[in-house]
């Protein structure tokens, strides 16, 4: 069981590198805040795989709830953000 | 029993979480990488955590169900705020001017 879940976190792990190729290539700025915000949910479910991995799950799925409001937080101020301001016109090409 | 129902969820998750992954990677515009994202990111995080709650029950104590349902209660969050950050963000991007792909442009 613990083997399932090493290579299920490591699994995830190695997905969560790949959405960081979005993070740095994405054309637009809301491309990278959707990678992410991407990223901080599934940090959530890791953080219970360690948990539960350190057999510690009471502690880590505090520290999991908080980080998925966080992270909840960060993504809607960033969204926010962007409802005023137009993207900068002189990269507007970018933004196709 | 109990091991077999937790595998299943999270090799599940994980499958949909790749899926999702692929999903944000390969598409062309930003609203489909939104889409793909929201939903895929959603459904594979509430089976991984439903998986990893069904192991903290697997021993039996009494006090393991108050870590269960926290581990739903982080499930309920997950599955009400997801989709309103996409919605959030979609919005945002539309608002800001994000133009649709249209199968003409080659980026």
């Amino acid at each position: 069981m613990r083997l399932f879940l090493n290579a299920s976190g490591l699994i995830m792990f190695i997905l969560m590198t790949a959405i960081l190729y979005r993070v740095a290539r994405g054309p637009t700025v809301i491309d990278r805040i959707v990678s992410a915000n991407m990223i901080g949910t599934k940090t959530t479910v890791l953080l219970v795989i360690i948990g539960s991995l350190f057999s510690r799950v009471e502690m880590y799925v505090d520290f999991a709830l908080t980080y998925a409001l966080l992270n909840f937080i960060g993504s809607i101020a960033a969204a926010k953000f962007f409802q005023h301001r137009r993207l900068s016109p002189e990269h507007d090409e970018e933004v196709l | 029993m109990i091991h077999g129902i937790a595998m299943g969820c999270i090799a599940l998750g994980i499958v949909f979480f790749f899926g999702a992954t692929v999903g944000l990677l390969r598409f062309p515009d930003f609203y489909s990488r939104v889409h793909a994202a929201g939903k895929g990111d959603t459904l594979s995080s509430m089976l991984m955590l439903f998986g990893l709650g069904v192991l903290v029950l697997e021993d039996g104590h009494a006090a393991d169900i108050l870590v269960f349902i926290k581990i739903m209660m982080i499930c309920v969050f997950v599955f009400l705020t997801s989709p309103t950050t996409t919605h959030a963000l979609t919005d945002a991007g539309y608002a800001a001017g994000v133009k649709p792909w249209d199968r003409g442009e080659h980026e």
